[in-house]
């Protein structure tokens, strides 16, 4: 197993954001606080809606708190970077790029002082971790859904990011596919020593990935629930797991605190999702188009 | 699924049905309508003019050949009696060809200054709200007007600007490409505006994850995202252009299809009515042409298909 430097490298601290104006104002998160240590694998977990979402983006920059702040190595995060990779639900490939394109970007955008040879070569060792090699020159949309997330994963991963931040990367995918992909993260987790923070909304994919397992109150003004401590051995197998009481007990206690906490806040949850406002989009007249 | 007779029937059998019964009833039509120059001609009559366009665009080369032969005898004449001479250029009337050679540069030209003006102004637009709502009364405003009033105050501008006698184009050219270009740009503002505005919201935030700068962002995410709107506008946007451009070309006296029409109008002569015939036809094969063109240049930037 792998031990961390019990450093925290990201840090938020008494976080809240919300969204819309003054008035119809709706806290998605309140109150958070989240350390997370170099190296571990933390699994942050919540039902769909409860804001996971946005904890991501935050941590990555895209959005900026309302109240608290968000740390990177001591340092206020002003604005996302390169060494806060993010791997986006929807993946965001490039659609007109190969999957060499997409993932010579993200080198290209973060290795300016090296040679072409070198860049080269980092993108073809990404595009190789993730095991596209064969698919390197087919597009986006010539790719199934787990392929489609390899190549997401390898532009993260080319922008050789002090953190990796996966937003629900998992989610659309069969279930075969999801677990040899589950796999497969915790397998360049361990060889490239990466520190990653996923969301992610499946109980059993958290325990059998993650160090530490924090639970999302469900939102409006989701917090974090106390943190699952997963000591299990790797490498964890996932039919073994099935039997180990370990796994059992982490699994009822993570199941029931969720069940707990969305039962309490069910009615409120339903409340507001009838009146979930849509983001500010102000579509084009396309008039005089034609 | 449908047998291949089947298919072919309704690719080319029905088209060229339907051609086939246009053709009937316009000889029908033509044969009994009598105006003040003569019988408006049916198909076979717009094919014999079409012949004869072309044999007087041979006749005519033919004659520019043998006059640029005479004068390079008389040149060799003058040199070895030591008399001074000067080339002058065979001076005959632009033929049907030449005259749609003209047409299709002053198409080009226009269409190539309106995607210069119209293509950034629209990811100004498509980036930024301000500017959208700044030129948007602008854009309304300037879209609707007809090249036939745009027109004027575009000749009597390019004659107070552009004249200096040495000019590379005539001032008929020019005054013809920049009307095209007035009115066939607005098409492709509002559509790269759209497009650019349009964009997954994720492509920019991969940009922003990856501190593109403005550059790169606008070249490798912005543009390359709104690529297939963008060329939906210059398909229409060069839709448009050729229409406008025959009335340009008329009342500019630029020496393309539009002055053709024009011309033989003024001509009045029995064949006025089969001359203008064949340019429509001219006119409406190179406008389906050119939508073609852009149709595949549109399908090979587009990458949801």
């Amino acid at each position: 197993m792998k031990t961390a430097s019990g450093q925290s490298i990201l840090k938020l601290e008494r976080v809240s954001k919300g969204f819309g104006a003054t008035d119809a104002r709706r806290e998605v998160l309140h109150d958070v606080d989240l350390a997370v240590t170099e190296g571990e694998l933390v699994a942050i977990v919540g039902f769909s809606g409860s804001g996971k979402s946005t904890l991501v983006n935050l941590l990555a920059g895209l959005e900026m708190p309302d109240r608290g702040s968000v740390t990177f190595h001591g340092k206020r995060v002003r604005g996302p970077g390169p060494e806060r990779a993010v791997v986006f639900q929807t993946y965001a490939l490039l659609p007109w790029l190969t999957v060499r394109g997409n993932v010579a970007l993200a080198v290209r955008a973060t290795a300016s002082g090296r040679s072409a040879a070198e860049r080269d070569a980092a993108v073809e060792r990404c595009i190789a971790l993730v095991g596209l090699t064969a698919a390197a020159d087919r597009r986006p949309r010539e790719l199934s859904g787990g392929m489609r997330q390899r190549v997401a994963l390898a532009r993260a991963l080319a922008m050789n990011p002090r953190v990796l931040l996966m937003d629900e990367p998992l989610g659309a995918l069969d279930a075969l596919t999801r677990a040899k992909l589950q796999d497969e993260i915790v397998e360049i987790w361990q060889r490239e020593k990466q520190t990653i923070v996923m969301v992610t909304n499946d109980v059993d994919e958290a325990i059998l990935l993650a160090d530490r397992i924090i639970p999302l109150n469900p939102g409006p003004r989701a917090t974090l629930g106390p943190a699952f401590t997963v000591s299990l051995e790797r490498p964890r197998d996932r039919t073994a797991l099935n039997h180990d009481p370990a796994f059992r007990s982490i699994r009822n206690a993570v199941t029931e605190y969720l069940l707990d906490v969305g039962r309490a806040s069910v009615p409120r949850c339903e409340q507001e999702e009838a009146f979930d406002p849509l983001p500010d989009l102000e579509p084009l007249p396309v008039g005089g188009a034609a | 699924m449908k047998s291949g007779a089947m298919r072919l029937l309704d690719t080319a059998g029905m088209p060229a049905m339907a051609f086939a019964i246009f053709l009937g009833a316009w000889s029908l039509v033509a044969s009994s309508i009598e105006t003040s120059i003569g019988r408006l001609p049916g198909p076979t009559a717009v094919a014999q003019e079409a012949r004869n366009l072309l044999g007087a665009h041979t006749e005519e080369r033919r004659k520019a050949a043998e006059y640029a032969q005479r004068m390079k005898v008389q040149a060799a004449e003058a040199k070895t009696a030591g008399k001074p001479f000067v080339v002058r250029k065979y001076s005959g009337p632009p033929t049907y060809l030449d005259q749609i050679a003209t047409s299709l540069k002053t198409v080009f030209a226009g269409f190539v200054i309106a995607s210069l003006i119209a293509v950034p102004l629209g990811v100004l637009c498509g980036m930024s709200p301000r500017a959208y709502a700044a030129l948007n009364p602008l854009i309304q405003l300037f879209k609707p007007v007809s090249p036939l009033a745009w027109l004027p105050i575009v000749m009597i501008l390019v004659s107070a600007l552009y004249n200096s006698p040495d000019s590379m184009f005539e001032k008929s050219f020019v005054s013809s490409a920049i009307t095209v270009a007035l009115c066939s740009l607005w098409p492709t503002l509002v559509n790269t505006a759209l497009g650019v505005s349009s964009i997954d919201r994720d492509y920019l935030n991969v940009a922003r994850v990856l501190r593109l700068g403005w550059w790169d962002r606008i070249f490798r995410i912005v543009l390359p995202a709104s690529l297939p709107l963008v060329f939906t506008g210059l398909r229409l946007s060069l839709g448009v252009g050729w229409m406008v451009l025959i009335a340009a070309e008329m009342l500019a006296q630029n020496p393309g299809l539009g002055k053709f029409v024009w011309d033989m109008f003024q001509n009045g002569s029995s064949q006025t009515l089969a001359q203008i015939l064949v340019a429509v036809f001219t006119i409406g094969t190179i406008g389906f042409a050119l939508d073609r063109v852009m149709l595949a240049f549109q399908r090979a930037v587009s990458f949801d298909a």
